[in-house]
């Protein structure tokens, strides 16, 4: 017997719509200042495009350290990709597929950095660039690094649930056929992997962009500053509402990314007759069944 | 027929063990690099010595000869002396903030699990959505309500309430972290009480348990490690934050352990200390995580059986 009373529900469902309110409301109301006519992030001066594009000094798009920031993030984005892409993905077939004392071993070692404070692995991996690997120089090379190491094991997490999907039959399949052990990898495992890749593609690039603990630590100075870092240390000054657009910025490339990705992910899975659409697609992304 | 599928399965899998190591071996020696090395280096900076002239932390990398004169001031500190009351304060807050990420996040994914109905997908994008909106931007938009002028310092003036809620406040600092984790919390609580048996529940509720005795005796042991996990999953982060904590009172009065370590590490000129610091949370945190893998390995061990 399934018992669905409304009138029971009734409190749950106002608290989970004002959480939803309570979540969303002042985030949309700081995108909404990044409009405002004067220099106020707090009060309201009418509507104006001055701190997106028309202000020639201080808008996102005109001033040097805002533009300086926006190149820096993304440089850091996308070459964080090209790392940790491959990287990621020949260790999560690895890793599964590895038996015995090493595999456990290996298996530690990957789930650990998901679970371990940014700041532990900022701050070791600081002293370690200052003190150790003396070679490597604070600023893009270090925050590179630093951005590969704390995303590797998510993209494991990703790549390797798709492989547990996938199983093992289908590879048996093309050995059987006469396929060899590389050729089965190849044409039948890799291209069964995409959603996988494409799913760590979205999630790397929105976490590397929205970094900013390990990116702090690793930075140096305004060479190497991303616009997360750029929003942390003109928070509590006397900013201007473009900082609340450089923010807006911010969120708008992530969901932008997310959103292709969606998108791609639930295209694929219709066009290779997998179930679920959008939902699946979801769910690749954030790792979470529904 | 069927195990001498499985076994040829496993003949077949494991007949390969090089070319499997081959594909984990550049991933792993990154993270032996990057990742194990670093706890080593934090160690040798933790336990060297400090130089005489320049007053700068001199790593011992020979673990023999490691000096723990240092070690034992700093947590004598943390005991009784000085950074006793960061620790503790540090303790309070995550607690603080954890129980009220339950008290609300545990009936929102409760909610979204075995109510949402029509509604579920979008009320699910809804609540993902913070996930993907920057931490900073999050901060930033209440920063901007809460400061003097703010939208709703100043619709709290209506109730004469005057509040200094940007300067040193633990109840911003507090419903900061709420605000900053709690969508970190709420999706896997989610995802745990989706994947219960609820046919377990309404058959307690067939043989005669009302709704607070199936929720009590059936729901809560069926979803408790995964309860355990996820708060794990953001009491983590939330003892290593300073950010927070810098953006919403940068006051000494709410300073946590990770503000020190920031402190330490990129403000002063006595890293050792940093290291030494790091080192600890690191040891404390420790419990939980290893308690966290445990719980997630039996899970999936669970699944893939």
């Amino acid at each position: 017997m399934i018992i669905t009373t409304n009138r029971r529900n009734s409190p749950l469902k106002f608290l989970i719509w004002g959480y939803i309110i309570w979540s969303l409301v002042p985030v949309v109301i700081a995108v909404v200042f990044s409009f405002n006519d004067g220099r106020s992030r707090t009060v309201w001066q009418g509507f104006s495009l001055r701190w997106w594009f028309t202000d020639p000094n201080a808008s996102v798009f005109q001033n040097a350290e805002m533009r300086n920031a926006i190149v820096n993030s993304l440089v850091l984005a996308f070459s964080t990709i090209v790392l940790v892409t491959p990287l990621g993905i020949a260790l999560a077939i690895g890793a599964q597929r590895i038996r015995g004392r090493s595999a456990n071993f290996v298996q530690g070692l990957t789930s650990t950095p998901l679970i371990t404070p940014e700041i532990v692995v900022g701050a070791a991996l600081l002293l370690t660039f200052t003190r150790l690997f003396t070679a490597v120089p604070l600023g893009f090379v270090a925050q590179l690094l630093g951005n590969v190491t704390f995303s590797l094991a998510s993209v494991v997490v990703i790549v390797r649930a798709r492989l547990v999907s996938i199983g093992s039959s289908f590879e048996e399949a093309a050995r059987d056929l006469g396929a060899s052990r590389w050729q089965a990898m190849r044409f039948v495992l890799v291209p069964m992997l995409w959603p996988s890749v494409m799913a760590s593609l979205v999630v790397v690039f929105a976490t590397v962009i929205d970094d900013f603990v390990i990116t702090s630590f690793l930075s140096a100075g305004v060479s190497s500053e991303t616009v997360p870092l750029r929003i942390y240390s003109s928070v509590r000054g006397g900013a201007s509402p473009a900082l609340n657009a450089l923010a807006t910025l911010l969120v708008l490339t992530s969901f932008t990314v997310l959103i292709i990705g969606l998108f791609g992910l639930s295209a694929w899975r219709k066009k290779h007759g997998e179930r679920g659409g959008l939902k699946a697609a979801l769910a690749d992304v954030t790792q979470i069944e529904g | 027929m069927d195990t001498l599928h499985r076994g040829l399965k496993q003949a077949n899998l494991k007949r390969s063990p090089g070319l499997w190591a081959g594909f984990a071996i550049p991933g792993t020696v990154w993270l032996i690099a990057l990742f194990v090395i670093p706890f080593y280096a934090v160690a040798c900076i933790a336990f060297g010595t400090i130089d005489p002239i320049f007053r700068d932390a001199v790593p011992q990398w020979n673990p023999l000869a490691w000096n723990f004169a240092q070690a034992q001031e700093i947590f004598t500190s943390l005991i009784t002396g000085p950074l006793r009351g960061v620790a503790v304060r540090t303790v309070i807050y995550v607690v603080c903030a954890l129980s009220l990420c339950f008290l609300f996040g545990f009936p929102i994914a409760y909610f979204l699990a075995r109510h949402a109905g029509k509604r579920k997908l979008l009320l699910l994008v809804l609540i993902i959505v913070p996930f993907w909106v920057n931490y900073l931007m999050r901060m930033l938009a209440w920063v901007n309500l809460l400061s003097v002028d703010g939208l709703f310092t100043r619709f709290m003036r209506n109730f004469g309430v005057n509040y200094n809620w940007l300067d040193g406040s633990p109840i911003t600092v507090i419903l900061g972290l709420v605000y900053g984790y709690i969508p970190f919390l709420i999706l896997p609580l989610y995802a745990t009480l989706e994947r219960l048996d609820w046919r377990l529940v309404d058959a307690a509720r067939d043989l005669g348990a009302n709704s607070r005795q199936a929720f009590r005796m059936v729901t809560l042991p069926l979803s408790k490690a995964g309860m355990v996990a996820a708060g794990i999953l953001i009491a983590l982060p939330m003892f290593g934050d300073y950010y927070t904590n810098d953006l919403l009172s940068r006051s000494p009065s709410t300073e946590m352990i990770g503000n020190q370590i920031d402190f330490f590490l990129n403000a002063s000129t006595e890293p050792q200390k940093g290291a030494l610091l790091v080192l600890a949370l690191s040891m404390f945190l420790l419990l939980f995580m290893s308690f966290y893998l445990r719980s997630t390995r039996q899970q999936s061990r669970q699944v893939t059986r």
